[in-house]
């Protein structure tokens, strides 16, 4: 019989996907590139729809891949047939865009995903290595706040991870990935999204790799990996057109920066795009 | 103007996600005749905060969990401690200084540039300006002040910030759209290439209820209107403002002696009843005092 100190070095390899809005091949790249990576397990963090053409294809790709979902505001907002997107944008011309793709999503969503969409939980739990991890779309405690890096207190944090019960917490929505060590070896990640690119003049997306590494007497090692994904964004971009969405989200899949909804940026996230 | 019934509601503080500092008090270079607290170059019915004060409220503040800190005044800058209040806060999380933008000076401008390139954090400023033209601006806020502001911004922009600017509506709202594609293009004028807009309601208390009307009885907030209303909409319930005479409730009610509600942001987390006029205003526009990066929303 083995000896307990003879038992293996364990490792679980997360792949975590923020916001895909529509953005199928970017999905299928980042699975790919998971799979290359060895990754265990899969995980998405909501808002299916929004931005790209096609909404209907993301969804054979999660079922296939097993690949466990969190409601985002856009998913509750398209399987409950709501009025918006509840991004909140309050610029005029934000929401004129907003708008334009969340009535395309809506109507271009089947009947079975904005019934599944609509089933997603709000936040997915589970322990590993006996980290408690809390997978939520915008923050535990709302699903469209906002948590930039740039305005988003250590302290705060802290608190939320204390009152969520929460060793590891991980989120998306705002579409920049960043992450913060907290206190007592506690862990934030904003994994990124692969809908639209980071506002850094790249035209890859990204999506995060989560890698524990334990075994029966030392504290687990948790890395993480911010990965870039390379897709074919001109026939993404060359789909927006033919479906008809506004040139100002096509302009953002090629160029790599956010052209719309630019308003609740930050000062410091803002400086570091384009516009 | 404190009017509370049995109807009056109150509201609990939810989490303390931001906490202001009334830094300059009431005092301030200008005096607007819309100012809500009637600040002037003479009103010291709140004084100046120390720097130990802000760097006690700051250690007592990461325990509650802070997200956000905001300055405010009167005019920030009037402080001579501001700089190093706002570099030391920078070390704890976001800031947020309103200013009128009148007494920038570059020397504290490179020191505030270098502070938050190495924060993780941001700093905005926030200016006010009321319209995009000496016009509209002046007769409010006083003579020549619409160039001075505007020199500021240009300031700001050459720093390498980007002000968000505020503006209180004095006009209609169907001017609103036209205001601001005239602000958008005199910002551009002075620099600022990526303008960044807000514009506030008035509130119609302090010299803004001499200058116009003060609230009418009834407006006020009633326990039925609360009925399915999302109270953390209301700063109150997410907020407290530290002052040289205690923590306030919120940093609009500082002249009602009820707004006062302890010593330590321990003992000021008590419910606060909404039976001012100006929660009316609160009710009305929800968020009007944080920036657009921090929005609540009521659904999700
Ligand atoms: S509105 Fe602002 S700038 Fe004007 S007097 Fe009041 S504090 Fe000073
Ligand atoms: S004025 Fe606004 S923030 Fe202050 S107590 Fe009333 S509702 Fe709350
Ligand atoms: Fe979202």
């Amino acid at each position: 019989m083995m000896s307990r100190e003879d038992s293996p070095p364990r490792r679980e390899v997360f792949a975590l996907f923020g916001g895909i809005y529509s953005n199928a091949p970017a999905l299928r790249a980042a699975i790919g590139d998971a799979l290359q990576q060895n990754a265990t397990r899969f995980y998405c963090l909501g808002d299916l729809g929004a931005f790209g053409p096609h909404p209907d294809r993301v969804f054979p790709l999660l079922h296939e891949y097993n690949i466990e979902t969190v409601q985002g505001n856009y998913d509750d907002s398209i399987g409950n047939g709501l009025n918006d997107c509840q991004c909140g944008y309050t610029d005029p011309r934000d929401n004129h865009f907003a708008q334009i793709s969340y009535d395309y999503t809506l109507s271009k969503t089947s009947e079975p995903n904005r019934r599944w969409m609509r089933d997603l939980p709000k936040e997915i739990r589970f322990e590993c290595a006996g980290l408690r991890f809390l997978l939520c779309h915008g923050s535990p405690r709302r699903t469209n706040e906002f948590l930039w890096e740039s305005t988003t207190s250590t302290a705060f944090l802290d608190r939320l991870a204390d009152d969520y019960e929460a060793d590891v917490i991980l989120a998306t929505h705002t579409g920049l990935h960043w992450q913060r060590e907290l206190s007592d070896g506690r862990l934030f990640v904003n994994v990124g999204v692969l809908g639209r690119p980071a506002n850094d003049g790249q035209c890859c997306v990204w999506y995060t790799l989560l890698t524990i590494e334990w075994d029966h007497d030392t504290a687990p090692q948790l890395t993480v990996k911010f990965r870039p994904v390379h897709y074919d964004h001109e026939r993404l971009a060359a789909e927006m057109r033919s479906e008809g969405l506004p040139d100002e989200f096509v302009q953002t899949i090629l160029t790599g920066w956010w052209t719309t909804c630019m308003e609740v940026l930050p000062a410091k996230e803002r400086l570091r795009g384009k516009f | 103007m404190c009017a509370m019934t049995s109807d009056t509601p109150h509201v609990t503080l939810d989490s303390l996600d931001v906490l202001w500092f009334q830094v300059a008090g009431t005092i301030c270079n200008l005096t607007c005749q819309h100012c809500f607290i009637s600040c002037s170059p003479t009103n010291k019915t709140f004084g100046f905060l120390s720097l130990e004060t802000v760097e006690s409220a700051l250690l007592e503040s990461v325990a509650h969990g802070v997200k956000e800190y905001y300055f405010t005044g009167g005019e920030p800058f009037l402080n001579p401690a501001l700089v190093p209040m706002l570099e030391r806060t920078l070390e704890f999380g976001p800031v947020t200084v309103l200013t009128n933008g009148t007494v920038l000076k570059d020397e504290w401008l490179r020191r505030l540039r270098a502070a938050s390139e190495t924060s993780k954090y941001s700093l905005e400023f926030r200016v006010s300006i009321d319209g995009p033209d000496a016009e509209r601006n002046d007769p409010i806020r006083g003579e020549r002040t619409f160039d001075r502001a505007l020199q500021g911004i240009r300031k700001l922009c050459e720093f390498g910030f980007l002000p968000i600017i505020t503006m209180t509506q004095t006009w209609d709202d169907s001017e609103n759209e036209a205001v601001l594609s005239q602000f958008r293009q005199v910002l551009r004028g002075v620099g600022n290439e990526r303008p960044r807009l807000k514009i506030l309601p008035r509130i119609r208390i302090g010299a803004e209820a001499e200058r116009t009307n003060g609230y009418d009885e009834f407006e006020r907030i009633t326990s039925e209107m609360m009925d399915g209303f999302d109270q953390s909409q209301l700063l109150c319930s997410y907020s407290r403002v530290v002052t040289d005479r205690g923590v306030a409730v919120c940093p609009i009610l500082l002249d009602s002696p009820d707004a006062l509600l302890g010593a330590t942001l321990e003992e000021a987390a008590e419910e606060f009843p909404l039976a001012h006029g100006a929660c009316y205003t609160c009710y009305q526009f929800g968020s009007i005092c944080t920036n657009p990066s921090t929005k609540r929303q009521e659904h999700g």
